[in-house]
């Protein structure tokens, strides 16, 4: 397939999956946000939203104080914002308007349809007065159920073929790196002291984590177990039951770039470098990642999941 | 008083468009203007759409869609199709000679400085052979209708004719909003178009090819007007959309770059035109091209549909030489008519054009998409002194023909259903064995009440077309009189 083509692919899943994990950290940080002051810790909640949507440099730049209209504003529609989620959603559609053919109808509509969709939102968004928690809920929701749409469609409507394998492994990467994002700046939060049991603080701060990668649920289903930070460290990184967790994340990758590989006759230095990070994963434990420094692991990781982005660029992508 | 398709002068109902009227006349208005919101509806979410040269604030319209289709009888349509598969012919043919011998020019048939000094000949396709001597592989024919059997060529299309995926889609909308009115008239189906024009252009692969060509659709991208259509013919081809970036020329061959390396192509279908194509031949600034594809294709390694220099043959001097052009080349009297032309370089012809702008049709020889043209019945004082100026300046470059009373065909409006201008641009598929014409075309419909400009960029719609059999109208009179005869007996 032209590589043009691929690289399109490749970002259109990025994109739709980056706006669906923006949707997630605002919801959760919402919830955050409205608990009393005294739950909800040091009240920082929306600078560590920038934080882990890598977005707050940008909003930085722009605006002088943190508070939750504007952050909300520029992790939603603001336009000046590259990562927003309206412009994932624009991005993911030039993409996909570039690629048309390589796509499903199924895949381009739930695309398409979103796009347009966005546009009233945002139309309302923009002729509104004042934040309305209400249409932004309604908002999020939306954004959440376009990342299932498109998904669905692409798992059930596209060829088991190399534009399907490009589409994935950008899935992947982007949620490899959001999961790490997420966990990078909540990571003092999972530090282990003293086991105070029940009740205390951090219990809303580690369920926001769970919450902004959908896996609260989940994670009474693999531990029946209070929530407890080691463990949410654990599922997220390490349980490859889990689908947003780092190693579930790299078993896909090496997966589809494996079928990739074979298909083409010939591996580099991206099914290298993805086995890699998979054996290391795969041979950690808990008690050893924070032994070394919970920190160190997922700054380590960001930056090996960062460098495969480029070997893929460089192996396929480049036009 | 024009031709109406459906309802002649003293109210009757043309027997083609009895159904039809009937169905009009059953539905309630608010009915049939759901049905139009649907459609708008799925084509907005199809992404059917087109930009607008020169338009800002819209950067995808939808072409307006006209859901009462235009009707034609399958004998209507075969005398129709006859004419448009000479006409293709005995242009492929010009141009082969045009290219070579020149034969048709030293006989005076065609003057020679019309070919020669024309901005679309390209000399350096001369003494060059294409595969299988096509040059026009797709070709849009524009032909209007001016009463039962009045059939005229209003121009011919053979650069890069674009339109017929709003031809196949338009049908697809229709069978999912009218069933019932679909199913009873047995149309003429349209949807093997992609492919019999695949089947054309590997046809026309270079004779060196080894194995299966390799085809692709070359687009100037996203932002051309006609993007759209260039993605849904790649994907109903089942062959990769290129850009210009994505090829290159390697020792005279043509790659595109994938995933794998580079890859061999054998065939572009190609909607780029000549001027843009390869920077180091025609336009240096052009960065939609390619650069070397002028020497990968006199090569001979790599075929381009439609061939480079065809342009010169829908040229609109040109035109107005088609029926000695048919003649030239097969013998033949033309099938369809040519709408007669007054050719504003013959002194003649342009003093009488400048005394009668206000009845006249005037078009820029060059001009495309209906821009640049006066429209003498419909334009104010002052617009045709401005444009006798600018014909006095340069008359070679305008010709004139009279305000043809086009046909009308009904179509929908909230208000009501209202007779409105149409034409019809047919393909015609050229390969290495035969000429082919999928059963109906582009119908373009002139929306603002009384005007003749039917071109999407200047506020035109679309309907589907359909040709149906004769046969379908003598059953319905057959079912009556049977069931006049149950009557009886009951």
């Amino acid at each position: 397939m032209l590589s043009r083509t691929a690289d399109s692919l490749f970002w259109i899943a990025r994109y739709v999956e980056r706006a669906d994990f923006l949707a997630r950290i605002v919801e959760a940080t919402q919830r955050l946000a409205t608990l009393p002051a005294s739950y909800s810790g040091m009240g920082t909640e929306w600078e560590s939203a920038l934080e882990s949507s890598g977005a707050a440099e940008g909003f930085r730049a722009t605006h002088k104080s943190v508070d939750e209209a504007s952050v909300v504003e520029y992790l939603t529609f603001a336009a000046d914002n590259p990562t927003s989620i309206r412009n994932c959603i624009e991005f993911a559609r030039t993409n996909a308007r570039a690629v048309r053919t390589a796509l499903t109808v199924e895949v381009w509509e739930a695309i398409n349809g979103a796009w347009i969709e966005l546009d009233r939102f945002a139309s309302r968004n923009a002729g509104r007065a004042r934040y309305d928690r209400e249409d932004l809920s309604q908002f999020l929701e939306f954004v959440k159920k376009t990342s299932l749409d498109y998904d669905g469609s692409v798992y059930r409507t596209m060829l088991r073929n190399d534009a399907y394998w490009f589409s994935r492994l950008g899935l992947f990467i982007e949620r490899a790196d959001n999961t790490a994002r997420i966990l990078d700046v909540k990571y003092h939060v999972l530090l282990p002291e003293d086991e105070a049991v029940g009740g205390s603080l951090d219990y809303f701060q580690w369920t926001a984590i769970l919450r902004a990668v959908s896996a609260l649920t989940a994670y009474h289903w693999v531990y029946r177990e209070n929530v407890k930070p080691w463990l949410i460290a654990d599922l997220l990184i390490l349980k490859i039951e889990m689908p947003r967790s780092l190693i579930a994340c790299y078993d896909n990758i090496v997966y589809f770039l494996d079928a990739i590989g074979r298909e083409y006759g010939h591996v580099g230095a991206s099914q290298k470098h993805a086995h890699s990070v998979l054996s290391r994963l795969s041979h950690s434990t808990t008690k050893e990642i924070f032994s070394t420094g919970l920190h160190e692991f997922i700054t380590d990781f960001v930056e090996n999941n960062d460098r495969l982005g480029k070997n893929i660029n460089q192996q396929y992508l480049v036009y | 008083m024009c031709f109406d398709e459906m309802t002649l002068a003293d109210g009757e109902v043309r027997r083609v468009y009895s159904k039809i009227a009937r169905w009009l006349a059953n539905t309630p208005a608010d009915r049939l203007s759901s049905r139009r919101a649907q459609a708008e509806l799925l084509f907005r979410r199809i992404g059917i759409t087109f930009a607008v040269y020169g338009e800002n604030d819209s950067q995808e319209r939808l072409i307006p869609f006209d859901i009462i289709p235009r009707v034609m009888l399958r004998s209507e349509w075969a005398a129709l199709e006859a004419g448009l598969v000479q006409r293709v012919k005995a242009l492929n043919l010009f141009l082969g000679d045009v290219y070579s011998g020149q034969e048709i020019l030293k006989t005076g048939r065609v003057p020679s400085d019309l070919v020669l000094q024309n901005p679309q000949f390209r000399k350096e396709m001369m003494g060059r052979r294409v595969p299988h001597d096509i040059y026009v592989h797709i070709g849009g024919i524009d032909v209007v209708r001016t009463g039962e059997s009045d059939f005229y060529v209003l121009e011919d299309n053979v650069r890069t004719p674009s339109g017929v995926s709003y031809m196949l889609e338009n049908r697809e909308v229709m069978m999912r909003l009218l069933p019932d009115l679909f199913a009873e008239h047995r149309v003429a189906p349209v949807e093997n178009y992609p492919d019999l024009l695949l089947a054309s252009l590997r046809s026309v692969a270079p004779l060196s090819t080894r194995g299966e060509p390799t085809i692709a659709v070359l687009t100037p991208g996203r932002f051309n007007s006609a993007y759209y259509e260039h993605s849904f013919l790649a994907d109903k081809l089942g062959v990769e959309l290129v850009e210009g970036r994505d090829l290159h020329v390697d020792d005279d061959c043509v790659y595109m770059l994938t995933t794998q390396g580079p890859k061999r192509v054998d065939v572009i279908y190609r909607r780029i035109d000549d001027d843009f194509i390869d920077p180091e031949v025609f336009r240096p600034d052009s960065i939609l091209g390619v650069p070397g594809l002028m020497r990968a294709y006199l090569a001979g390694n790599v075929t381009l549909a439609n061939a480079v220099g065809a342009g010169v043959a829908d040229d609109k001097a040109i035109y107005t030489y088609m029926p000695e052009i048919i003649d030239f080349y097969l013998g033949e009297k033309a099938i369809l008519n040519n709408v007669p032309t007054w050719r504003c370089r013959e002194a003649d012809a342009l003093k009488y054009v400048l005394e009668h702008l206000s009845e006249l049709v005037v078009k820029e020889v060059n001009g495309s998409g209906g821009y640049g043209m006066l429209v003498g019945p419909h334009a104010s004082k002052a617009e045709i002194e401005l444009f006798a100026a600018k014909i006095a300046k340069d008359p070679d470059n305008f010709i004139a023909q009279p305000t043809l009373a086009l046909s009308t065909s009904p179509t929908f409006f909230p208000s009501g259903v209202a007779p409105r201008h149409v034409d019809l641009r047919p393909f015609i598929l050229t390969g290495k064995n035969d000429i082919r014409v999928v059963p109906g075309g582009l119908t373009r419909v002139a929306l603002k009440e009384k005007s003749l400009v039917v071109n999407s960029s200047q506020g035109g719609g679309t309907k589907d077309t359909w040709v149906v059999d004769d046969k379908i109208f003598e059953d319905a009179r057959q079912t009556q009189g049977s069931m006049q005869d149950q009557s009886a007996v009951a």
